[in-house]
Order: C-alpha cells, then sequence, then structure tokens
C-alpha cells in the first residue's frame, strides 16, 4: 500500500486537518492565551499607573517581563495537586478538563484566514481552485449554533468543580456560574439572531465574506445593539469583571477554590483561551473577521500569490483578535462588578427584551429592504 | 404595626440606566491612564508617566530624617563607645531586645562599658524609646536603614561591634562639660564654681529605701 500524500487524497485532508488544529490550538489559542494571563497583569498596572510583573527573565532576555507565563506555569507544576478527602475524585479530576475543552472546541468554527489553493500557492488570488484547503478547522453549516451547543457545555466545568468539591463556598461558585451562564446564554442566542437575519447565513466563514467589501458590511455597523448585547453576554459568559460572579473573592473565593497546581491552572488558562476564541467569534461575526475592507480587490489587482493573501489575511485576523482580546481585559479591570441579583435583573429584565425587540426591527428591515 | 418595606426610589435618566456612557466614560479614563503610562514606559521615559512604583533593589526611596531605622552605637572622640552600661534603654524598651553585659571601663573617668550590647532586630519593634531613654546619646536610631533580612535567626541579633560599625562621634558633649557647666551656660563668674552640684547631706540609706519600698 503506497501512502497517498497529493493534493485532494484523504490522507492529505486529515494532515491538513491535524496541522490547521494544532497551529490554531496549541499554537495561537494556547500561545495567546499564554502571553495574556501575564498581559492582563502587566495592562492591569499600566491602568493602574503601576509597573506590574517585569522581572522573569531567561538570562539576559527580559522582554519587559513577558516570561512571567512560564514561571507561572513552573510554578503550578511544582505544586502539590490536592485533592480533598471528601471531594468526589472522579468529578474533581475531570472538571478542569470539562472547563477547558469546550473553550478549545469551539475554535473549529471560526474562521481564521481565507482559502489556500493548495499546489497553486504561488498563483495570483483570482484564479480559485476547485477544492481549497480552507482557512477554517471545520465548515460546518450549523456554524454559530455549534458554538452555542459547545460554550453551554462549558458550564460544567464550573458546575462540577463546585459540586465534587465538597465545599459550601465552591458550591455556591458552581450555582451561581450555572445560573448566570444559563440566563446569559439566552441572551447570547437572541443577540446573534439579528445577524443570522442580516447575512443570511449561520457559517461563519460566510459571514466573513459577506463583509468583505466595505466597512459598512461589517455587524458592527449592521447590528450595533446586536453588537452590544452579544458583547455583554460573551463576558458573562466567560465569567469575568464585571460578571465574575462564580468567582467573587471577598465572599465566596469561587467554584476552584479547592482546586490547586495544574488542576488550577487548567481553569485559569481556561479562563483565557475563552477569551481568546471568544472575541475570534466576535471578530468573526461583527469586525470582518480576517478581511479588511478593500483588501481582496486589492490583492486580484496587484496579482497576489494565494500563498501571500493568505498570511496577510492570517496576519489581520491575529492583529483583530489580539486586539479585541487587550479591549476585553480594558473592560474587565475597569468596570465594578454587580451584584448577584443586579446581574439575573440585568440580564433577564434588560438584556433579553432588547435582544428581542432587536431582533423583530432586524427582521422587519430585512424584509422591508428584500421587497422593495 | 406591619413593618414596612421602604421602596428606595432611585432617581436616574435614561442615559444613567443605560449605563453605556458612564462605562464609555470609566474605560476612557483607564485607556487614558494605559496609553500614557505604556507608551511613556516603552519610550524610556519613566519620568512623563504617571507610573508611582519604585523598583525596588535599583531604586530607592531616601527614607525621611526622622525615620527609625537599625539602631547603632555612637563613640566619644577618642573612639571609645560611649554607652557606660547604665541599663536605661534594656529597661525601657517594650520588647526586651536589648541585651546588655557590663564590664569596668579601663579608663579611669569612666565606670562601666558594655562587655555585651546585643540587640534582637526580629524582636524590637522600633518605638525609639531605647534612644529617648539613653542619657549618654550612646544608642541611636537613625541609620535610615531598615532591619535586612536574614536566612537565620541568629543572624538578626546585632552584636556590639555591628553596631558600632555604623558609628560616628556624637556632638553631644560626653558627660555634659564638667564642674564648669553654669559658667559655660551662663557666661557668668557669678556663680561660684567651687560649690558641689550636689547639695550635701547624708546620702539617703538603705534602710530609706527599704522604707519606701514597703510603702508601695
Amino acid at each position: 500500500m503506497t501512502l497517498d500524500l497529493s493534493y485532494g487524497s484523504t490522507l492529505f485532508t486529515v494532515l491538513a486537518a491535524l496541522a490547521k488544529i494544532l497551529a490554531l490550538l496549541l499554537g495561537f489559542g494556547m500561545g495567546l492565551a499564554s502571553i495574556l494571563t501575564w498581559m492582563e497583569r502587566r495592562q492591569s498596572a499600566m491602568m493602574q499607573d503601576r509597573l506590574g510583573p517585569n522581572r522573569a527573565n531567561i538570562g539576559p532576555f527580559r522582554a519587559w517581563g513577558i516570561t512571567h507565563f512560564l514561571a507561572d506555569a513552573l510554578k503550578f507544576l511544582f505544586k502539590e495537586d490536592f485533592i480533598p478527602p471528601l471531594a468526589h475524585k472522579f468529578f474533581f479530576m475531570w472538571a478542569p478538563v470539562m472547563s477547558m475543552s469546550p473553550a478549545l472546541i469551539v475554535a473549529a468554527i471560526i474562521p481564521f484566514g481565507s482559502d489556500l489553493c493548495w499546489g497553486h500557492v504561488l498563483d495570483p488570488q483570482a484564479a480559485m481552485c476547485e477544492t481549497p484547503v480552507l482557512g477554517q478547522i471545520a465548515r460546518l453549516d450549523v456554524g454559530i449554533l455549534f458554538y452555542f451547543a459547545l460554550s453551554s457545555l462549558s458550564v460544567y466545568g464550573a458546575t462540577l468543580a463546585g459540586w465534587a468539591s465538597h465545599n459550601k463556598w465552591a458550591m455556591m461558585g458552581g450555582l451561581r456560574a450555572s445560573s448566570q451562564m444559563m440566563s446569559y446564554e439566552v441572551t447570547m442566542g437572541m443577540a446573534v439572531l439579528g445577524s443570522f437575519l442580516v447575512y443570511g447565513t449561520l457559517e461563519p466563514g460566510a459571514m466573513v465574506l459577506k463583509q468583505q467589501d466595505s466597512l459598512w458590511h461589517w455587524g458592527i455597523f449592521t447590528q450595533p445593539l446586536g453588537f452590544l448585547l452579544f458583547l455583554t453576554a460573551a463576558i458573562a459568559e466567560t465569567k469575568r469583571t464585571p460578571f465574575d460572579m462564580p468567582e467573587g473573592e471577598p465572599e465566596i473565593i469561587g467554584y476552584f477554590v479547592e482546586y490547586s497546581g495544574l488542576r488550577f491552572g487548567m481553569f485559569f488558562l481556561g479562563e483565557f483561551i475563552e477569551i481568546v476564541f471568544s472575541s475570534a467569534l466576535l471578530i468573526t461575526i461583527f469586525f470582518g473577521g480576517w478581511s479588511l475592507p478593500g483588501l481582496h480587490d486589492f490583492a486580484i489587482a496587484h496579482q497576489w500569490p494565494n500563498l501571500v493573501y493568505f498570511l496577510a489575511t492570517v496576519g489581520i485576523w491575529s492583529v483583530k483578535v489580539f486586539l479585541f482580546a487587550a479591549f476585553q481585559l480594558l473592560i474587565r479591570w475597569s468596570l465594578p462588578r454587580f451584584r448577584s441579583d443586579q446581574l439575573m435583573q440585568l440580564g433577564w429584565q434588560r438584556l433579553l427584551p432588547i435582544s428581542i425587540a432587536n431582533v423583530v426591527a432586524t427582521a422587519l428591515v430585512v424584509l422591508w429592504l428584500n421587497t422593495k | 404595626m406591619a413593618i414596612g418595606v421602604k421602596v428606595v426610589t432611585r432617581p436616574g435618566s435614561f442615559s444613567q440606566q443605560m449605563y453605556l456612557p458612564a462605562i464609555a466614560e470609566g474605560m476612557g479614563v483607564t485607556f487614558r491612564h494605559f496609553v500614557k503610562n505604556f507608551f511613556g514606559n516603552v519610550v524610556g521615559q519613566r519620568k512623563k508617566t504617571d507610573i508611582q512604583t519604585i523598583e525596588y533593589p535599583e531604586e530607592k526611596k531616601a527614607y525621611p530624617a526622622r525615620h527609625r531605622g537599625l539602631h547603632r552605637l555612637m563613640v566619644r572622640d577618642d573612639g571609645q563607645t560611649r554607652c557606660v552600661a547604665c541599663m536605661m534603654c534594656p529597661t525601657v524598651c517594650p520588647a526586651h531586645c536589648i541585651t546588655i553585659v557590663a564590664e569596668e571601663s579601663p579608663d579611669g573617668t569612666i565606670e562601666k562599658r558594655p562587655r555585651i550590647f546585643e540587640i534582637d532586630e526580629l524582636r524590637c519593634v522600633v518605638c525609639g524609646l531605647c534612644a529617648e531613654a539613653c542619657p549618654c546619646d550612646a544608642i541611636r536610631m537613625d541609620t535610615l536603614e531598615h532591619a535586612k533580612p536574614v536566612y537565620r535567626r541568629v543572624d538578626a541579633v546585632l552584636d556590639r561591634e555591628e553596631l558600632l560599625s555604623r558609628s560616628r562621634p556624637s556632638t553631644a558633649v560626653q558627660g555634659g562639660v564638667g564642674e564648669l557647666w553654669r559658667e559655660k551656660v551662663t557666661g557668668s563668674d557669678q556663680i561660684q564654681a567651687e560649690a558641689p552640684l550636689i547639695p550635701a547631706g547624708p546620702p539617703p540609706g538603705p534602710t530609706a529605701i527599704v522604707e519606701f519600698d514597703r510603702k508601695n
């Protein structure tokens, strides 16, 4: 049996998918999330007239202390992995995985670059091939619904951790996490429904293509209210300030109070991975994904090779995700937190009616534009 | 009468209830600080930023002049320690951190001097009473240094040599100016130089002391 590695073969498809998964999850997702753990401390320090962590270095390589995340990882590795005697061992051990893996799997539907014509990488962009390597791990027709399905699974991580710890504070944290995430799940779905109507598709890759022609096609301009609602709900989903009820250091510490060592590190890193990929999703729906207005026409006009265009779009996407993640950190360090009942009030009494009104208004406008 | 529930009305315009203008304003403030500090720091112009951090081992902030720091022992003009082992400081010390063992001074004009003078900086509460109590200006806390971190507790106990290592001659005149102090102070010779400073009379005997103790 010979290994058929030619373009379009099964093995090639599998290898390409594996390469994309490794690059996007381990390379980009974990990499940026690790940097974000340091960046959050440094950025918040700069916002509060402090310097923040700038000491970690590898020999003379200091780079503003960027290697702090390595020091943190090393510290987590050497800490005792403590399991409380009365904890439910199985769930206790698997809760961090349950919390982190949905955040990673969500990355599957996010388009990170234009399609790449393998075998024609140096040909001009205009000549698109029949079956390109997608700039996306999986092109699912259900698209964003896949994201909703998985992000609602991630609540199990927090809830299981709270329940399995056999600690009343952790339990309360887990309960708060589940109530909060279920409430905001509804708003999140409603908020993005308007965008579905505007784009006429659920598939994120197609959404990007619909936004690439002009700045005014970006979701932020076609669905400004939807963007605000979705952003609010997304922050509530990532359980960060101003919606950090499940953690609440001064009162209940959080659902991971009993965790130590690398298991706590997984919760910690999982939170930042959620930031990365929720930023990526927000970019995809509301900020044109990997596209830049006019770039496509420019590339065709200047006969850009396929590979160059692909790399440029990946670069644009990375920069956008990075900036949006930084914006999320800015929100987290600027706003005070809500009270638990205020959170529910905001979710059910304000955001949900507004998002339903948004859907109805968008539907009417789309209908009017289509019949005109 | 049933307990009434007081409904607190929260007045506020629509824009206040919407949160968004206030959120934007707040984020504007933090973002302005971030931009100023970040770019100032990257360009290397720390002074133009608002950053308050003092990077300790490299940068040090001077303590105020009256800061109570590490102890030191002062010396006389001839280099002997000024301490006469009068035990004032270990008596007044609320933390019992001063240990003095006295010995006879070879100098004929001085009665005692400390053979051992140790201060446990771990026990010291930095109250400054020892320096206040000292009649000879022998112990001071004006080194402007804080107690240094140590690996072993015993290293935090400063002995006489270490306390003397930061010393310098005191500007105070040892033992006053002697029998002629009245002349020096007043500048006149009206007061008899020969007059004894301590009024004549029998010194208080040991019986008186015992009685005094009984009364208490």
